[in-house]
């Protein structure tokens, strides 16, 4: 089978070549030529018997998706290896440097991580068919390394029965207000990568004294940004600073005394790639997920299910929903994440004391 | 048998020495003291140190004011039920610490925690008020006591055991009331108990893990456990975890070493030939009284957290009371059917259980076996090696293992062995304590006869010692495979996706907010434990599981 897929890779290979040899590209980038899911990969696949995808979806999110492929394809089970992505990227780099490779496929809340995989040589080219007709070009790796596999933002948010409507906070100004002190719960950048992103982003428009400011206000520190929204579901605080707004349209759709607000001054927005491991144990069933994932039925159902975005277009928002284009939003730059991650999590660390 | 010494001394020695190394260089290989200065001139570090030392301090303080009355009441007097309140203090005892602390998250979380949902109904305080706050010093120093007194509770009721009637006696006999009795024979003697259990529950609640990461971070401080593990997130900083670990160990050696001392003078207390069984004091109309005050006391390590536990197993919101409008199954079925890591972590907390449980046991069995019948030169430094262990707190075991095993020529990062050899290395200590006193129990001059008779050494051993051992030897094996279950401090360091155990699957979890999942989980967890506690001591002729582990 090993002998199959290298084959088939050396031809797409070529072909890849050919392609812009024929277009003429100027380019530099080199992304392989899409591939479309076909018998022989299912089969492949299935030989290899399962697939481990290093994820930090929020954990019923990634285990739905999970069940979702087992279903569509039997016999490949998921193992969903979830953590906050800064853990993860850690634990990932542990794991390389020993010289163990479990990973399969991998996704990220931190967009930088993308970056250093990238730099690191640890990621494959894979371009699954739906990614090359459908995905826009700042949602696809020019080398056909990764792509987005979800947009979200982190929010602020508030529990109904403690707040009333409109005595909530409605910007990251507001939070710094005495009347919210001890109320306030939120996530940790040393753990999260979309308190991460959203840090780095607050911190670049609103300056560092907002966290300096905010850090007096005694916040319930919490470590992954899917805990904001379930401690404020539960009532333990009353508004949250940072944290996943899917959990909270998830939380909201359900029925839980839970609100959003997309802050005035903008909301930060977070891009999660993924992509396939370079050294997967499980090179086969790592495509045909990865190739899962970003198709329009994973899209659908990962948006339908989480409340997320997608960057498929032809993916459509459920109804009563808002959608990205109606929200303010900070700008990304994981490029300059990517430089100043450290610095962030230091200088938050030293801020927050913990 | 030098293969055996070899064998301890590379489980031991090699993490400490790379311990050591580690902590005296700098990235380059450099020598260089900069890590310790860091660590003593840094408040990032320095803060932490002290408020360890504070907390270990009040929580041992708190573990004796609980214990010791508590051993009293059940070692010498005639409390009804005793040998239910024993076994709920048992059930604290193997209770995980981390589960116990995320269950007082669900209690005592100062808005959502039931209690404090409970006293607002009660007495209609706005939501302002509260009862309890979990995530606070305080918090943090109450949950760690309520799993760490047990360790308290049994050297005080062991040693109340075992002080004679006849001193008693002597002194009522000679007209000394109650009071006087108590103050002038029964409190002195028992003191080095309590304060060897002060020692012990000083060194517990200083390099405990779980509870602080859980309850210390949301309250925005750290502790010296989960400064050390912070060192290792991205970039990891390796040298000054290694400088951080030593403090511990150094404290750990030296209260130890006080704890010897200390205990060593016991024995001089109960000579005395043959003596009576302690004297109880009758408690009269103070009898339920006494019974109910240690069932209060039990609420908070036991029928409060399982409750809690229980509660959001079946709830669709973890910290809302079950009704018929918001049960569910969701969460087993979530648990058992969905989350995929369950099986695997289950599969190996499971395999780590039995052969750490099986290698931990058949070491201890033979480092036993030589050191009480002084089989070879050198028993002394085999009985060393096996006890050494209880100086090396968890996390700064797996810290040493980690920089040990993650490097050539054996890199056993990412395999169970890595795990097996924190867990055996924990293990050993309290397995050998076990087996050798059972050794003492039987008499060489069974073997002796056996071996006049023509058998040799082994077959004297096989034929004659083993029966006789074999209920310690099983009860020596499940006590060992039920504090695999509950490590998380070592396995935290150690663990790659592949070789998950239950306890951090859980401690992920929690750091996601799923309560849920963890109470399903935890739950399972204590079921399996307790299936295996009964069955240690359903053995005939197993008298209780001594509960003594580092």
């Amino acid at each position: 089978m090993r002998d199959a897929l290298f084959t088939r890779r050396d031809i797409l290979k070529a072909s890849a070549a050919l392609a812009i040899g024929a277009t003429g590209a100027t380019r530099v980038a080199s992304a392989p030529a899409a591939e479309s899911v076909t018998p022989a990969l299912i089969a492949a696949a299935r030989k290899e018997g399962k697939v481990v995808w290093y994820t930090v979806m929020d954990l019923p999110v990634a285990e739905k998706l999970a069940r979702a492929f087992e279903a569509k394809y039997p016999g490949i089970p998921v193992r969903v290896e979830r953590s906050g992505a800064e853990r993860q990227f850690q634990r990932l780099a542990q794991e390389v440097a020993s010289r163990i490779y479990a990973a399969d496929v991998v996704n990220s809340s931190d967009a930088a991580h993308f970056i250093v995989w990238k730099r690191d040589g640890w990621l494959a080219p894979y371009v699954p068919e739906d990614v090359a007709r459908h995905y826009p070009a700042e949602h696809r790796d020019p080398d056909g390394l990764y792509a987005t596999s979800r947009i979200w933002l982190s929010s602020l948010g508030y529990n109904t029965n403690l707040v009333k409507p409109e005595e909530a906070p409605k910007s990251f100004a507001d939070l710094l207000d005495p009347k919210w002190m001890g109320k306030m719960v939120k996530g940790h950048p040393t753990y999260s990568g979309t308190i991460l992103t959203a840090t780095f982003q607050i911190a670049r428009d609103l300056g560092w004294e907002y966290f300096e400011k905010l850090a007096k206000q005694k916040v319930l520190q919490v470590q992954s940004s899917t805990d904001p929204p379930k401690k404020l579901a539960l009532g333990e605080r009353a508004v949250m600073a940072d944290g996943n707004d899917y959990n909270l349209v998830q939380l909201k759709e359900a029925g839980r005394s839970v609100e959003i607000v997309y802050p005035s001054e903008g909301t930060p927005l977070i891009v999660g790639p993924n992509g396939v491991f370079k050294m997967a144990p499980n090179a086969n069933a790592a495509r045909l997920f990865q190739s899962y994932l970003l198709s329009l039925e994973g899209q659908q159902l990962l948006i339908d299910f989480s409340g997320q975005h997608s960057a498929h277009p032809l993916v459509k928002e459920k109804a009563g929903r808002k959608p990205l284009g109606e929200i303010k939003l900070m700008k990304d730059d994981p490029a300059a994440v990517e430089k100043q991650s450290e610095e962030i999590k230091a200088r938050y660390t030293k801020i927050f004391g913990v | 048998m030098l293969g055996l010494a070899v064998l301890l001394c590379v489980l031991i020695v090699l993490p400490l020495s790379w311990l050591f190394y580690f902590s005296v260089t700098d990235r380059s290989g450099a020598f260089t003291f900069e890590n310790f200065s860091k660590l003593i001139t840094d408040p990032v570090f320095l803060d932490p140190l002290i408020t360890t030392f504070i907390l270990a301090i009040l929580a041992s303080l708190a573990c004796c004011a609980v214990a010791a009355p508590m051993g009293w009441l059940v070692a010498r007097t005639d409390i009804p039920a005793r040998w239910m309140i024993r076994i709920l203090v048992m059930a604290s005892f193997v209770t995980p610490p981390f589960l116990g602390a995320i269950a007082w998250e669900l209690l005592a979380a100062p808005n959502s925690g039931l209690l404090n949902q409970g006293f607002r109904l009660l007495t209609g305080a706005s939501q302002e008020e509260r009862l309890f706050n979990i995530y606070s010093f305080p918090g943090l120093v109450f949950v760690i006591s309520c799993y760490t007194f047990p360790y308290v509770f049994v050297l005080i009721a062991n040693s109340l055991d075992r002080i004679p009637g006849d001193l008693e006696d002597a002194s009522s006999i000679l007209g000394g009331r109650a009071w006087v009795t108590a103050r002038r024979i029964t409190i002195p003697l028992a003191l080095p108990a309590l304060v060897a259990g002060a020692l012990v529950a000083f060194l517990q609640s200083m390099t405990l893990f779980g509870s602080p990461a859980i309850l210390a971070l949301p309250a925005g401080f750290h502790t010296m456990t989960t400064k050390i593990w912070s060192l290792f997130q991205y970039p990891p900083k390796p040298e000054l975890a290694a400088a951080a670990s030593l403090p511990l160990l150094v404290l750990t050696v030296i209260l130890l070493r006080a704890e010897h001392v200390i205990l060593g003078r016991r024995g001089f207390s109960v000579v005395g030939g043959k003596s009576g069984d302690p004297r109880l004091v009758r408690l009269g109309a103070f009898k339920w009284p006494a019974l109910v005050l240690c069932l209060v006391v039990l609420l908070n390590p036991v029928f409060l957290p399982y409750g809690a536990l229980l509660n959001a197993t079946f709830s669709s919101v973890a910290t809302t009371l079950v009704s018929p409008a918001n049960f569910t199954f969701h969460n087993i079925e979530f648990v058992f059917f969905e989350l995929s890591a369950t099986k695997l972590a289950l599969k190996n907390t499971f395999i780590l259980g039995a052969t750490a449980a099986t290698i931990g046991t058949l070491i201890a069995l033979v480092v036993g076996y030589l050191t009480t019948r002084k089989a070879i030169v050198g028993y002394r430094t085999l009985g060393f090696l096996a006890t050494a262990p209880v100086a090396i707190p968890g996390i700064v075991l797996g810290v040493g293992l980690f920089l040990s095993y993650t490097r050539p020529p054996l890199i056993l990062y990412g395999t169970l062995w890595i795990l097996l050899i924190a867990f055996v290395t924990i293990a050993l200590p309290a397995a050998y304590q076990q087996l050798q006193s059972a050794f003492r129990t039987v008499h060489p001059d069974l073997e002796d006869a056996s071996r006049i008779l023509g058998a040799s050494r082994l077959q004297a051993l096989a034929h004659i010692t083993a029966p006789l051992l074999r209920t310690s030897v099983i009860a020596t094996w499940c006590f060992v495979f039920v504090g695999v279950m509950r490590e998380l401090s070592a396995a935290i360091m150690l663990f790659t996706s592949e070789t998950k155990v239950i306890s951090v699957l859980i401690f992920d979890l929690n750091e996601s907010g799923d309560l849920a999942a963890i109470s399903v989980l935890g739950l399972f967890m204590l079921i399996i434990t307790f299936a295996v506690v009964i069955l240690a001591n359903r053995i005939p002729g197993f008298g209780g599981v001594h509960l003594r582990n580092h």
